[in-house]
């Protein structure tokens, strides 16, 4: 059976050019960077170029890249390094950001706002001014969602905290998760206006295990972990040099993506399902958009049954649904949309990626309207 | 064991192809019950001829756990007396179905229970 993969918002493969360009990391230059003889120096040159081409990328100076193990650990240190030195910190953040943003916030102790959005998934930017208080220190607005994929207007906010730093000695620090928005959206943080902003390597064709974090230059933030001195203190620890030069290639091959192509083929999908499923919802604002990403709900049919007939055709997506997470609850990002419980229920996810061929989305989009209806036969709904 | 699916073969089957769905026109029994944890809706339908359980037949709106083991229950059920359907546990619905993935005992717990409040609806009416 072919397999299918749809779920390149989850992970992406490693791009084989990335693969080729990275390998000579594991078995030969696989010294530690802090040592000084030949093999560390070996390693060492790798980081700096690898900080060199994030730099390049995010338009910002290589002393302002921090190289981490994952999004996660990149937001972490942002929500946290940040609050670390302050009193009665308070934090805005969008009730759809991820969860390694929101849970930080929320166990960091910090009062928090949600600074809301509209029933297409946009924030509502021109809230964000009545939001602010004299001890905001952070507000966090991810590039483009990943259950969803809305792009959210960071140039209008960070204008908006511009114009209220301009008033203050402390400063409001922007952060921005970039993760799903760097494959197809420009990381300029000079044009974004963002103080820090996070991207990691495995939802970009490169190996999992590493991820950036942008710092700008003046910024403090303080270290969560303690240790040795590397990225300067505030990520001790050995770098995973395999990982960030993986990072770094996909950085180079990142302009194999073709956002054109992609984006035809997701509208293919949606007209092709919503001509078979007329009843269909699309999820999230259909114009501000990742090329990439779509988000259903269809009623009558849950979002794990759908997924798992559909992997049994070979093709993987991914859902919204409760009955496909951990914690039994659906989507927080769907339920902030204003979904019901039982919208969020039937909701599946299908993200396309580089290797994505027409004749894979004409299968799914072929697949898809018999499972739905027969699992609507089994609900009676 | 490794795992080399997050369902067994036997729920992927029953899942898949469910023999015993559908709405009950001459039901004697209707049990409806809805997941609180997930938010999913199963109603299970049973024909009750002097105690013996003629047919069941289900219909669920939830994940494929919870679809496989309603359709356990009702071809489990069937040929039984209600008083012994009453007895059957969500360990033999497990065994039947060779595994569950542990977050999905309680799809299998709500079978039952649909089972159970269909069993009482039958006694309720004296039918
Ligand atoms: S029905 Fe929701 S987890 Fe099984």
């Amino acid at each position: 059976m072919k397999k299918i993969y749809l779920d390149y918002a989850a992970t992406t493969p490693v791009d084989k050019e990335v693969s080729r360009k990275i390998e000579v990391f594991s078995e030969d230059k696989f010294g530690n960077p802090s040592s000084l003889h030949s093999f560390g120096q070996e390693a060492l040159f790798a980081m700096d170029h690898s900080r060199e081409v994030v730099a390049d990328f995010l338009n910002c100076k290589r002393k302002e890249v921090y190289f981490l193990s994952s999004a996660t650990e990149a937001n972490n240190l942002a929500v946290f390094g940040v609050l670390k030195k302050r009193n009665d910190p308070h934090v805005i953040a969008s009730p759809i950001e991820h969860k390694a943003v929101l849970e930080p916030i929320k166990r960091s102790g910090a009062s928090f706002d949600h600074l809301p959005v509209s029933s297409d998934g946009i924030v509502k930017k021109e809230k964000l001014k009545e939001l602010i208080r004299e001890n905001t220190v952070l507000v966090s607005i991810g590039y483009a969602n990943s259950e969803i994929g809305t792009l959210q207007p960071l140039k209008e906010i960070s204008e908006i905290i511009r114009e209220e730093n301009k008033k203050r000695k402390e400063k409001i620090i922007f952060h921005t998760d970039a993760v799903q928005a760097a494959n197809y959206l420009s990381c300029d943080v000079q044009s974004l206006g963002v103080d820090l902003l996070t991207i990691s390597g495995h939802k970009m064709y490169g190996p999992k295990g590493a991820a950036a974090l942008f710092i700008k230059e003046g910024v403090d933030v303080s270290p969560i972990i303690y240790g040795a001195s590397q990225e300067k203190g505030l990520r001790p620890g050995t770098e995973n040099v395999y990982a960030i030069a993986g990072l770094a290639a996909a950085i180079e091959v990142l302009d194999k993506n073709d956002n054109e192509r992609t984006e035809e083929l997701r509208d293919r999908i949606v007209r092709g399902v919503l001509s078979e499923l007329p009843d269909a919802k699309v999820n999230g604002s259909m114009k501000d958009r990742l090329p990439n990403n779509i988000n259903f709900t269809f009623k009558g049919a849950e979002g794990e049954s759908i997924m798992i007939a559909l992997d049994r055709e070979g093709v993987a997506v991914s859902t919204g649904s409760a009955c496909a997470s951990n914690s039994l609850s659906p989507s927080h990002v769907l339920l902030s949309l204003g979904l019901s419980h039982e919208e969020a229920h039937g909701s599946i996810r299908v993200s396309l990626g580089r290797f994505t061929t027409k004749e894979e989305v004409d299968f799914f989009i072929e697949k898809l309207p018999s499972i739905v209806n027969k699992l609507r036969m089994i609900s009676g709904k | 064991m490794k795992n080399k699916g997050y369902y067994s073969e036997e729920t992927m089957k029953r899942f898949l192809n469910p023999e015993h769905f559908g709405e009950m026109k001459d039901a004697n029994g209707v049990g409806k019950v809805g997941n609180p944890r997930c938010g999913d809706e199963m109603t299970v339908y049973i024909k009750v001829e002097e105690g013996i359980i003629k047919k069941a037949s289900f219909q669920t709106w939830g994940c494929a756990a919870a679809i496989a083991t309603s359709d356990v229950v009702c071809e489990m059920v069937k040929g039984k007396h209600v008083k012994e359907a009453l007895s059957l546990t969500e360990k033999e619905m497990v065994e039947k179905l060779k595994k569950l993935p542990a977050l999905k005992v309680h799809c299998a717990s709500l079978a039952i229970k649909g089972l159970k409040e269909a069993i009482d609806d039958y006694g309720k009416e004296g039918k």
